[in-house]
């Protein structure tokens, strides 16, 4: 297979301990990088790469390492979002359970190019094996002077702390990810200000994704016109594609940006389980619009998901044979956002529920003809007028199902029943 | 300077840098509907009402989160901005009770005037509401609360966050079961409490006071200062003119706090706010004499006739009289005219309203008169002339005077008794029955400040004007007419045609007013020339 930059040693014995990291050339990049580089050259080397970010926005990381102002007087954080939470996916854990110290070499790079003498792990705490890897590799790292003061010997200190969040979807959004970090209850703050500006205490903060951060060591190591060539478009390097659902071999796959979503699916994970059809599949995480089995001939990075109609996302990639029922699996969906919603701002926090109520009287059997079209104008109602994306990832999923499934969503009101014989669980 | 300007809905406004759109379109009469926008608190951005179009930015923006940048067009009335807000409202009425029939807010609720604005269509919504705890349980002396009515505004809880810095209520519980309250087991403790019942937009935090007295939609207001301490909060009286029964006979029924930027910002302390009801409770309304046998109730006239004669019958020098320092400006220029200038009384200010100790670093001061600072100007009086009750004795003199004149104050028993078994001729001054009331030889009603127009003087020296709000009852008098009355019959030329030209009159003759007029005190008072 081609370029493996953040999987490469998941299949070595002792993956995340320092001494395999460190026998596999780790730590050499962040070393030579804390001794003849400026923070100005690394941000440069980045921007070069076309690294997104890789929590589901997409936003190019060495651009937003500029915001950081100039000459600050306040200290500047770096906050890792390990929260990772969206339905569907799950790569980040696998970084930090097999090769935690990529992460750290990516975090010391990356404190070293915005001036941070403070970064904080932020992560889910349901991910409990993954927090004691992470709390042991940044004992290890410690101890050989890989953090701490005077990193590698260089005039660089770096602490780094971990803190595990209780399991609120919300607390992944950046902003509410700082509340929570500050030990307030989890909403979202209004933007601008933006937390490079005004973060963490109010001091200037980047909040970069485990995966983002991960493929900072390579990107230093090989260069940013490297690391951009691996991928297409402006999306640089690889991605993690965490592919479930009705799949043969359901898992963790690392493959270059632009990557054909059919290869992924019918060629990696091993095609359709039980020799079914392919219904759907939604392509970056629940929350990103749903494409249909005539939809799914695409490449994988940011640009030409988005032409698709759909997004990259978190790249996890959720696949649904012809025996779901399109109808209960969006209720799933709304179910999670419904529960998840902060409450903070109106459309969000009443029309998730109401889209649920809707939902839930439809597969009752007490749908009613509008029901459709309610749905439908509720979800964009939500859309756009929220304070966090949670509003948008909620109505999305909605838009798409009830457009590019209505049949199967009216038959349901109709017949009371699903249209699907005997719908998978 | 640079011009700056902005464009809302197609008119160039100047706009000042570093202001919201929301602010800068209400600063210019362009109403841009919100509910959790409050100028006096920090922004919030969550009930996503004021969304608006700015040209150029592709999603929607909330005014109120929005600071205008030179040149910026704003589109807050087209159909897309609309559409959303009208989304918005939707989504704030689905789980709303939607009782206005029995909700004490209907009438000034945001809910109906925003569905009167940009609603007006039928629900959509066909399932069971949201439950929640609280249906109309007090959360506080002052306040109630039934959280179903809330839509989250979460004003309240900044409001208890950022100006009491009291922090009782929060928010409980997340998505559409998030409901604010307050801590389990603890209720609204601050002086101020009743103020988050002015700022809540909807019918979910009511005052457990004015509830069921009064329909809002019948009350008439009039602009006036809270005589409550010498802060000098500016109020608003709101009161019912046509149905006195719906309130047991109470024509004023609540004060808001009316904002000055200089004085109490927005908000208006409890103590204060629930002073109102001695304006009609308790009121004397007709002259009464005490004669051999009993009282008699005689007309004001006729009363004043029979001080005037007193006032005449009094040796030189044994006339005293105690001021009040709820008088307004005014009343007391008018007694400095005729009893000190014109009469030679000896004039004492009690300092009745004193509670040391009792005042806080934000609205509330130690004095609990509304015109101390006034009364001690207009009577040449230092810091500490006003006169401690139990100091009075001394204060009046080494023999007790043949005629005191008392101007509201309850005097201290002893003294009462001491003065009536000297043969001391009582005369109470006043608006509300005590016992130095009961036991004058004659009453004189007064009529209280809602009952005229005048001016109070803060503690700082800013001079405020308040309006008349009702009318007197009974016989009850302005101060300043019967001073006038008993100038006209023992023959001194003292003509008040009215409050406002004793203001006149009173700025030309006085210092510290000089340079003052009705006009200057508009909207936010104006300070006093430095004594």
């Amino acid at each position: 297979m081609s370029e493996r930059i953040l999987s490469k040693r998941f299949d070595l014995a002792d993956s995340h301990t320092i001494g395999v990291y460190e026998a596999t050339g780790g730590y050499a990049t962040a070393r030579r990088v804390l001794q003849e580089l400026t923070p100005a050259q690394v941000t440069d080397e980045v921007k070069k790469s076309n690294l997104r970010g890789r929590g589901g926005a997409g936003f190019p990381t060495g651009l937003k390492w500029s915001f950081i102002p100039k000459d600050t007087d306040r200290p500047v954080y770096l906050c890792v979002n390990a929260d990772e939470s969206e339905p569907g996916t799950f790569k980040d854990r696998h970084i930090m359970e097999k090769d935690p110290h990529l992460l750290l070499e990516g975090i010391i790079i990356s404190a070293f190019a915005i001036g941070c003498h403070q970064a904080y792990i932020y992560i889910r705490g349901e991910y409990i094996p993954q927090i004691r890897r992470l709390r042991a590799a940044i004992q290890e790292a410690y101890g050989r002077g890989c953090l701490g003061r005077r990193v590698f010997g260089s005039g660089f200190d770096l602490e780094v702390a971990v803190y595990t969040g209780a399991g609120a979807y919300i607390c992944g959004e950046e902003t509410a990810l700082l509340e929570s970090l500050e030990g307030k209850k989890g909403y979202p703050r209004l933007k601008p200000p933006f937390p490079a500006v005004v973060g963490l205490y109010g001091c200037p903060t980047i909040i970069n994704n485990v995966e983002t951060l991960a493929n900072v060591p390579a990107i230093l190591e090989k260069g940013g016109d490297w690391y951009a060539a691996v991928g297409a478009h402006r999306s640089g390097g690889t991605r993690l594609f965490g592919v479930s659902g009705h799949v043969i071999r359901p898992g963790v796959y690392e493959r270059p940006m632009g990557y054909s979503l059919k290869q992924l699916i019918f060629e990696d994970a091993g095609g359709i389980l039980d020799g079914r059809a392919l219904k759907a599949v939604i392509p970056g995480g629940s929350s990103v619009p749903v494409l249909r089995a005539d939809e799914i001939d695409i490449a994988l990075d940011f640009e030409s998901v988005a032409t698709a109609g759909s997004m990259l996302g978190s790249a996890g990639v959720i696949v649904m044979h012809d025996g779901t029922c399109m109808v209960r699996a969006l209720q799933r969906l709304i179910h999670f956002y419904k529960d998840e919603s902060c409450g903070q701002c109106s459309p969000c926090r009443e029309g998730t529920g109401w889209l649920l109520k809707i939902i839930n009287r439809i597969i009752r059997g007490d749908g009613r003809p509008e029901d459709v079209a309610v749905m439908r104008d509720v979800a964009e109602g939500i859309l756009g007028n929220t304070i966090c994306p949670l509003g948008d990832a909620a109505a999305m999923p909605v838009i798409s199902f009830v457009t590019k499934f209505r049949d199967e969503f009216e038959h349901y009101i109709r017949h009371k029943r699903s249209a699907v014989p005997a719908p998978v669980k | 300077m640079d011009k700056f300007t902005v464009t809302i809905n197609g008119h160039t406004i100047e706009a000042k840098p570093g202001q919201s759109v929301l602010q800068t379109a209400l600063d210019n009469g362009i109403h841009i509907p919100h509910y959790c926008f409050h100028p006096g608190l920090p922004v919030a951005g969550n009930c996503r009402m004021c969304l608006v179009e700015i040209e150029g930015v592709p999603k929607l923006q909330i005014a109120c989160g929005t600071t205008v940048r030179d040149g910026m067009v704003v589109w807050s009335n087209n159909d897309r901005v609309r559409q959303a807000v009208r989304h918005v409202l939707e989504f704030l009425l689905i789980n709303h009770p939607v009782d206005c029939p029995v909700c004490d807010q209907a009438g000034e609720c945001g809910l109906q005037d925003y569905y009167m604005l940009v609603g007006r269509y039928d629900s959509r919504f066909a399932e069971n509401k949201v439950v929640k705890h609280k249906k109309a349980t007090p959360i506080g002396r002052w306040v109630m609360l039934d959280q179903e009515r809330c839509i989250l505004c979460s004003r309240c809880v900044r409001f208890t966050r950022e100006i009491t810095k009291t922090n009782e209520m929060a928010i409980f519980n997340r998505g559409d079961h998030a409901e604010i309250d307050v801590f389990p087991g603890g209720e609204l403790r601050n002086r101020y409490s009743a103020n988050i019942v002015d700022i809540c937009p909807v019918g979910a935090l009511t005052c457990r006071d004015f509830r069921f007295r009064c329909r809002v939609w019948y009350l008439k207001q009039a602009p006036s200062i809270c005589p409550g301490c010498a802060r000098g909060c500016n109020i608003a009286i709101h009161f019912n003119p046509e149905r006195p029964h719906h309130a047991g006979g109470r024509r004023v029924l609540r004060f808001k706090p009316r904002p000055n930027p200089h004085v109490n910002a927005f908000w208006l302390c409890d103590d204060g706010r629930y002073s109102y009801p001695f304006i009609d409770d308790h009121r004397l309304r007709f002259a009464a004499l005490r004669e051999e046998g009993g009282v008699r109730q005689l007309y004001l006239k006729d009363a004043l006739d029979r001080l005037a004669d007193w006032l005449r019958a009094s040796r030189s020098g044994r006339t005293a009289y105690l001021l009040s320092a709820d008088s307004s400006n005014e009343e007391l220029f008018a007694a400095r005219k005729l009893l000190r200038d014109a009469l030679g009384v000896r004039c004492l200010l009690p300092d009745t309203g004193l509670r040391t100790g009792d005042a806080d670093d934000f609205l509330i001061c130690e004095d609990k008169h509304p015109n101390t600072r006034g009364a001690r100007i207009l009577f040449g009086l230092g810091e500490n002339d006003p006169v401690a009750p139990d100091r009075l004795e001394a204060g009046l003199g080494a023999e007790l005077p043949e005629l005191l004149l008392v101007n509201r104050a309850d005097l201290p028993s002893p003294l009462r008794d001491k003065l009536l078994a000297a043969g001391t001729r009582l005369v109470f001054l006043g608006t509300n029955d005590n016992a130095t009331a009961a036991a004058a030889h004659l009453v004189v009603p007064l009529v209280v400040f809602a009952e005229q127009a005048g001016t109070f003087t803060n503690f700082e020296g800013r001079v405020q004007k308040f309006e008349l709000a009702v009318p007197p009852l009974g016989d009850a008098a302005p101060e300043w007419s019967v001073h006038q009355g008993l100038a006209e019959r023992l023959g001194i030329d003292l003509a008040f045609p009215g409050p406002a030209a004793i203001f006149r009159q009173l700025t030309a003759e006085v210092d510290a007013f000089r340079g003052l007029s009705h006009e200057s005190l508009t909207p936010h008072g104006a300070m006093i020339r430095h004594e």
